[in-house]
């Protein structure tokens, strides 16, 4: 166990730094980064300024925000409603991305990769061949059968 | 004019048979929780198994974990209690701390858990030296952690009084003990293993007792959600006004407006740096896992807050602002109280369980936040400071796990003492002041951590003792030390820990604001002004957070 522990210096996981480095030159990596960037970025501006503009509002709008809309139903009340059925969303656009795009990516990203030692490859080999068929399943049915 | 002082007639009339009926329950749950305890001790034997619990919990175990860590008494009560007394005001907090989650979803869990083995330094001393980087987030992960600590114990005291109607200090004093007792033997003895199966056995309790008082609510008023909020505003003797925002934040003038926004800021940002969140993502067993419990806990913690809107509104329109605020003028009481009227009424049989079942709940709840602080704080001692910091990396795994049981010891004893000398003052801001610590000190260093190649020592160790110096200073130079009447308290704060009526040199009681923007200017100073690169070990954080290989 004492070849876990993360000390200064040596790269973990069975790979040397010029191995990381090399895997992090490749195309493949490079689509992997691009694809997780490029959904996680806009998408956190988009809440954030979703969310700051609920907060604004509330502190600077309150006639805006208290105008009913039916019943006792006003504008604050829908807005912050909007902020749940916002926040499952894009947690359920992201689960779908996740598992769509970004983890057939990072496997690729995985098999390209060449050296590494014995023991250590067998078991990533094993992980690698189970998050494949899992992502293949995972097309045909969207479901959570983690949650099982 | 203490709320005790007000409480009794209110309660007193069921007492006897409610406190009988509490008691019991709330034995029965520190019975089913000793157990489990009990029972994962003997299946720990490795060090990823006291710190992870074995990595082997399913996405929806983690998930009701999270949920349980995440879902405090100052959620529960708090909030149920702002909407109570407040009106809308309530929703203001409960978004942001939902809305948070995605911070931690799209930003953090899934490289923190591929990249991480144990603790929040983990992550931030990745590329770093480790020594002053692990002893900065050592510093900091326990600061956050025994602040938010203080913050439940001294609820906890506050609680037993109001809600068994035992009056006097010592009643609170031994309420403090129990409940430290009882934490540091789920961390010491149960590990990550057993303090995951307190959470979620908490977060089933907590959920359940929820479901059944929001149908209950709705139901007295036909599924209408609009007559439930008219009854409200109506009894609330507002009006209209208690259906918008504004009773009670920024209420007034700039800087009460701009103290609301610090809060809303602190609040969406600091989940994500909660040094007992960070630690649940790595106690399953990939990053899909750790992405999908996130899912499962913004499920439930956003359905949670939905209901504690009907639980606070229904405690307005059904037993009164009056009444609730003669209880505790928090408001914390709120949601028992309207556990009470449901079943019956005061005086009545039914009242007297239901109020019994809400009330061991509660305890249910800061006793597993409680425990999931210890641990956080305890590993962060032991694998950080101890083996990192002080042994150089040279600690044998087994003298690890040692370390990190007296450490729960040491710190659960701390906390304890604390809270006793603390147990009259208004503590109530500890929590959001723990908020405004991650968002300042732990969020800006592991964002650069994880995303800018560039980041370095210098700049990981500014940005912690930068954001941390900040918001803890600030919150000394606040009205909620020095209680002058500012323009956020017109009335000045009676409740201050240092002076009634001095002026607060900072009028905002929320530092975040301030403090987080500075966290991520130090952060940014100390790397350039640092020769120090660290672009291999980038190479190698980034090629593995993304892609899981090398993952613990």
């Amino acid at each position: 166990m004492t070849t876990e522990s993360s000390g200064p210096g040596s790269a973990s996981g069975g790979l040397d730094n010029a191995a990381y480095t090399q895997m992090r030159q490749s195309p493949e990596f490079e689509r992997l980064r691009l694809a997780f960037r490029r959904f996680v970025f806009p998408m956190t501006v988009a809440f954030l300024i979703w969310y700051l503009l609920y907060v604004v509002l509330s502190a600077y709008a309150r006639g805006f925000m208290g105008h009913k809309l039916f019943g006792e139903i006003n504008v604050a009340l829908v807005f912050g409603l909007l902020q749940f059925v916002s926040t499952f969303l894009i947690a359920w656009l992201y689960e779908r991305y996740a598992r769509g795009t970004l983890e057939p990516l990072a496997s690729s990203v995985r098999d390209t990769r060449t050296g590494g030692g014995a023991g250590a490859t067998a078991v990533k080999d094993l992980k690698k061949g189970e998050t494949k068929t899992e992502t293949k399943s995972e097309t045909k049915s969207e479901s959570e059968e983690d949650g099982a | 004019m203490s709320p005790q002082h007000l409480a009794a007639p209110v309660l007193a009339a069921s007492d006897s048979e409610h406190r009988t009926i509490s008691l019991v329950l709330f034995a029965l749950f520190v019975a089913l929780t000793l157990w489990i305890t009990l029972w994962a001790s003997r299946q720990n034997k490795t060090a990823a198994d006291y710190y992870a619990g074995g990595r082997a919990f399913t996405p929806l175990q983690n998930g009701l974990a999270i949920s349980g860590d995440y879902m405090s008494a100052a959620s529960f009560l708090g909030i149920a209690g702002l909407f109570a007394l407040s009106g809308y005001d309530g929703f203001l907090y409960s978004i942001g701390f939902l809305v948070a989650w995605l911070v931690a979803l799209l930003l953090v869990a899934e490289l923190l858990r591929n990249s991480g083995r144990f603790t929040m330094a983990d992550v931030l001393a990745f590329r770093m030296q480790q020594r002053p980087v692990r002893a900065a987030a050592g510093i900091s992960t326990i600061v956050v952690s025994i602040f938010y600590l203080l913050a439940q114990m001294v609820g906890a005291g506050a609680l037993v009084g109001l809600l068994l109607d035992v009056d006097g200090e010592s009643a609170k004093i031994w309420t403090i003990v129990a409940v430290g007792a009882l934490m540091i033997f789920y961390v010491t003895v149960g590990g990550m293993k057993g303090t995951t199966w307190v959470q979620v056995v908490k977060a089933v309790m907590l959920m359940t007792g929820a479901v059944v008082m929001t149908v209950w609510v709705l139901s007295k008023y036909s599924f209408n959600l609009s007559d439930l909020l008219s009854d409200a505003a109506d009894k609330s003797g507002k009006g209209d006004k208690f259906l918008q925002p504004g009773l009670k934040y920024g209420a007034t003038t700039v800087w009460s407006k701009l103290d609301l926004l610090s809060l809303g800021l602190a609040l969406v940002l600091g989940t994500a740096g909660l040094p007992h969140i960070l630690i649940r993502f790595y106690t399953v067993p990939t990053s899909r896992a750790a992405r999908t419990s996130v899912n499962w806990a913004i499920g439930i913690i956003g359905v949670f807050y939905l209901m504690t809107l009907v639980i606070g509104f229904g405690a307005a329109a059904l037993v009164g602002g009056k009444a609730i605020a003669a209880q505790d003028k928090g408001g914390n009481t709120a949601a028992p109280q309207l556990a009470q009227e449901l079943g019956g009424g005061a005086g009545s049989t039914g009242g007297a369980v239901f109020l019994a079942i809400i009330a061991a709940v509660a305890f249910a709840t800061i006793l597993a936040v409680v425990a999931g602080l210890t641990l956080a704080s305890s590993s962060s001692f032991s694998h950080d400071l101890f083996a990192n910091v002080f042994k150089r990396g040279k600690a044998s795994e087994r003298d690890e796990v040692v370390t990190a049981r007296y450490a729960a010891v040491v710190i659960g004893a701390v906390a304890i003492v604390l809270s006793i000398f603390a147990r009259g003052l208004n503590v109530a801001f500890l929590v959001a002041l723990a908020f405004a610590i991650a968002a300042s000190a732990n969020l800006p260093t592991l964002l650069f951590s994880l995303f800018w190649k560039r980041f370095n020592t210098v700049g990981a160790v500014a940005g912690i003792y930068g954001g941390l110096v900040a918001a803890v200073g600030l919150v000394l130079l606040s009205p909620i030390c020095w209680g002058g009447k500012t323009d956020t308290l017109p009335k000045g704060n009676v409740d201050a820990l240092f002076s009634e009526t001095t002026v607060a040199p900072i009028p905002l009681q929320n530092p975040g604001l301030i403090s987080i923007p500075i966290g991520f200017l130090c952060a940014y100073l100390g790397t350039v002004l640092s020769k120090e690169r660290t672009d291999e070990k980038f190479a190698e954080l980034e090629v593995r957070s993304l892609t899981g290989t090398g993952a613990h």
